[in-house]
């Protein structure tokens, strides 16, 4: 580098921030584009309808139906919001407004760990502690007699595995609302639990949404960890102690014989078609979502 | 009134603390559990040796063919995606400084991608090998990671850069500075403890994730020793072993969770730790 | 007198807010010029104009001309990193560059070329001892900047800056944030320094403008109300702006 002058330093370095600015800003444009080319067969086949709709799937015999793997993934996915949603909050609201600050210095790194844990390992945690207890416990305590490979079971690590992810968004809202807020809804004189209950909360619900939109967005993608404890079952699950089978696993099981079953391929690329259109609409929206309520 | 506030009050208290308790509490049970099982599973042989013969059967062997494939692909990975990522970070916020449209919308774009989940990188990496003709290996793992955990790091080192100030930029300039210049000299030297986090942060994702390495990485018994073929990977090494009906093998997928989780746990608390070390050079402003 | 900038119809605006209005005035060579006014008035604008720092903000729009050496440096193809580099720049607060106090120096060496070893270390003394700083950092060349105090970044800043080898020296209140004797040794180099370059300095301090200015531009609201060489303008001011800010009248 020393042996070009400032010139053509400058060259060097501009065409190489250029061509990976270029990448990275085809990247959503490329994946899209080589995942639907794969799936243009099946779709041109059956139509998307049929795809979405159908129950029936039946590969070998060239029924490409949908519907148990994007129900299995939507009740795993609302189920872990619905369980991470009110932890996730309530937890937020202690760490910001009540507990001391020390302590949050503390939450940090755990969320930080849980956060940078892999998927496999939620998983392995998810065959040893969740499904043991759902068979053992859970599921006769509900009078109910399971497996332990549930949607459950996937909503439950899939919900772990979220929390750090929607907690770490809801501290940093919680944080930004004024102090002066604050301070001026107390000194009317409410107590800490009405100016939470009706000032914070209401100020921050839009970020709420959007934290809860994009945990949404990211348990719906999550491959690994859901697979392990799911059951992977071709079944649409009429309980929550069934066993199911969701998009990303479907992918991650069947990857094998891809080759072998004609419009097998076309499937699984159609499958990762649809997560990514998925994943992008839901950040498309969580993004005006807030850009609309940012204007306060 | 007053009462059913106070009661709802501490209600609502007793349930913040049960939550903050139970985050608090996972995190120990799943580090235990993962431990537990795992130190027993471990030992020197397991690390150091690759599977031999009879493995799949309990006999010896180990899971020294995850662990370096594992560091090699996810060094490798990280690499690259340093090399794409860092320019693009710097041209967001050196020259494309003032123009806030073209950095609105690029940075909307680093949004979207930030949350496509890492199988359809696996997906998009699998189709692209096959229409390449390569077979899975090293070299096709690597660049599907790449390509996952570059939005992760241009974001982590664009959320540094952000925060440069102003008026070093022009105190900069003002010696005819070029641009460039102002970017790979005074930009990264200013930012070194965020980028380091950033790449520790890339690193730690990299290593970890399974569903990108599926179809692509594929997998095999030996040490990595080329690019064009498969290699092991500790999160593949845990889930196939995981499924055999074999306890000594079941052992070892343990002992591949442990070692991934030690791994990730070391960079997570270099990664907050870092920051303290390379602070020197960098002004306080 | 020699002219070292020429301002003709200099006009900024903010968006729909002008900021400076109509500017017309001189700097002259070898002399310390004091651009003189309240908070908010434009000074800092105007300074900026001088090296086109306001490119760097692209809300400014900016109209005009700026004549250095017959050259109209507002003109689009005119060379803009060496119209820079032969101005110094120092500004409000000490932006040290994170390296080494040594490496701050010859960060503004290298960009004159200059890559030769032993010259570089030479011009690194020779230019800290201009800044009346090398006695205090000789032993601790190649610690980092920020280990220096304020006062001592505020020279090392200057070092800086006349190590790159300039014909003028733009000062955006310089003091302001360093304690009595830091700015009184700032204020004396001034004084050295006029005999070599030329220097501009902006402030709304009066007894620092007493103290140093040769000749002097007061503004007020983006306009130029007077100008003219220092003793007449505190003995004799014409406007009646200027007697009521020379009285304290306001800020």
């Amino acid at each position: 580098m020393y042996l070009l002058n400032r010139q053509q330093r400058h060259v060097v370095n501009y065409s190489w921030m250029l061509v990976s600015m270029l990448l990275v800003a085809f990247l959503p444009f490329l994946l899209f584009s080589v995942l639907y080319f794969k799936s243009f067969l099946l779709l041109r086949n059956f139509g998307l309808g049929d795809l979405i709709f159908s129950h029936s799937w039946h590969p070998s015999k060239g029924e490409f139906g949908f519907y148990p793997f994007i129900v299995g993934s939507i009740w795993v996915t609302l189920l872990a919001i619905m369980i991470s949603a009110p932890i996730c909050l309530l937890t937020a609201i202690n760490v910001t407004q009540y507990a001391k600050k020390r302590f949050l210095r503390i939450m940090h790194p755990v969320i930080d760990i849980l956060a940078g844990l892999p998927s496999v390992v939620y998983g392995v945690w998810g065959i040893l502690v969740i499904v043991p207890f759902i068979s053992r416990y859970l599921g006769p305590w509900m009078g109910v007699r399971t497996m332990g490979y549930s949607i459950l079971a996937g909503a439950f690590v899939l919900s772990i595995m979220i929390i750090p992810f929607i907690l770490n968004i809801m501290i940093e809202i919680f944080r930004t609302i004024p102090m002066e807020l604050k301070e001026a809804t107390l000194s009317l004189g409410s107590t800490k639990w009405q100016m939470v209950k009706h000032v914070l909360l209401r100020k921050a619900l839009p970020g709420i949404i959007a934290a809860l939109g994009f945990g949404l967005a990211r348990a719906f993608g999550e491959t690994m960890a859901v697979l392990m404890v799911v059951g992977n079952v071709v079944k649409v699950p009429t309980s929550v102690f069934d066993p199911g089978y969701t998009l990303p696993a479907l992918i991650a099981n069947n990857y094998g014989e891809v080759l072998s079953i004609p419009q097998f391929d076309s499937a699984l690329m159609f499958a990762a078609l649809l997560l990514l259109v998925v994943s992008l609409f839901f950040n498309l929206l969580m993004h005006f979502f807030i850009a609309r309520y940012n204007k306060f | 009134m007053k009462r059913r506030l106070k009661i709802e009050e501490t209600v609502f208290r007793v349930l913040m603390i049960l939550s903050t308790a139970f985050i608090l509490l996972i995190l120990g049970v799943i580090i235990y559990s993962v431990f537990e099982k795992g130190i027993r599973a471990v030992s020197w042989e397991v690390l150091t040796t690759v599977p031999s013969g009879g493995y799949y059967y309990g006999k010896g062997g180990g899971i020294l063919n995850a662990i370096t494939g594992s560091m090699v692909l996810a060094l490798g990975a990280t690499f690259m995606a340093f090399l794409i990522g860092l320019p693009v970070a710097l041209y967001i916020n050196v020259f494309l400084h003032g123009k806030t449209k073209l950095v609105n919308l690029i940075r909307f774009i680093l949004d979207l991608i930030w949350g496509i989940p890492s199988i359809v990188y696996g997906a998009f990496g699998f189709t692209l090998m096959v229409l390449i003709g390569f077979q899975t290996s090293l070299l096709a793992g690597m660049i599907t990671v790449t390509l996952f955990i570059l939005p992760i790091m241009i974001r982590s080192m664009d959320e540094i850069l952000r925060t440069f100030p102003a008026g070093l930029m022009e105190a900069a300039y003002s010696l005819g500075s070029n641009k460039s210049e102002l970017a790979f000299k005074i930009f990264t030297r200013q930012s070194v403890s965020g980028i380091i986090t950033a790449v520790l942060l890339s690193f730690g994702r990299a290593i970890g994730d399974a569903a990108s390495v599926l179809f692509t990485a594929g997998y095999t018994d030996n040490l990595p020793n080329s690019l064009m073929e498969p290699v092991a990977t500790l999160p593949l090494s845990i889930f196939f072993q995981l499924s055999s009906p074999v306890p000594e093998v079941q052992a070892r997928a343990y002992a591949s969770a442990l070692v991934l989780t030690v791994i990730i746990l070391i960079v997570s608390v270099f990664s907050r730790g870092i920051g303290s070390r390379y602070h020197k050079t960098k002004i306080n402003f | 007198m020699e002219t070292a900038i020429k301002i003709n119809n200099l006009d900024v605006f903010a968006g729909k807010s002008q900021i400076l209005k109509n500017i017309n005035c001189e700097i002259g060579k070898n002399r310390i010029t004091v651009i003189l006014g309240p908070s908010g008035c434009g000074k800092t604008t105007l300074l900026k104009c001088m090296n086109r720092l306001t490119d760097l903000y692209p809300e400014l729009k900016v109209s005009g001309e700026i004549l250095i050496n017959g050259k109209n440096i507002l003109n689009p193809d005119a060379d803009i990193y060496r119209l820079r580099q032969s101005m110094g720049l120092l500004s409000q607060r000490p932006y040290p560059l994170p390296m080494t106090i040594f490496n701050n120096i010859t960060y503004a060496l290298k960009l004159r070329g200059i890559h030769n070893r032993r010259i570089m270390y030479k011009l690194v003394v020779d230019y800290l001892k201009q800044a009346n700083l090398y006695d205090e950092v000789r032993d601790r060349l190649k610690e980092p900047a920020s280990r220096l105090s304020i006062g001592q970044q505020q020279r090392l800043c200057l070092a800086r800056g006349l190590a790159v080898n300039p014909d003028i020296i733009l000062a955006d209140e310089p003091t302001s944030a360093l304690d009595p004797i830091s700015s009184r040794i700032i204020d004396e180099k001034f004084q050295e320094l006029k005999q070599d370059y030329t220097i501009v300095v902006v402030t709304h301090v009066l007894r620092q403008a007493r103290r140093i200015a040769d000749h002097v531009i007061f503004m007020y609201m983006g306009e130029v109300i007077e100008q003219g060489p220092a003793a007449e303008f505190f003995e004799n001011p014409k406007q009646e702006k200027t007697k009521l800010y020379l009285e304290g009248m306001f800020n």
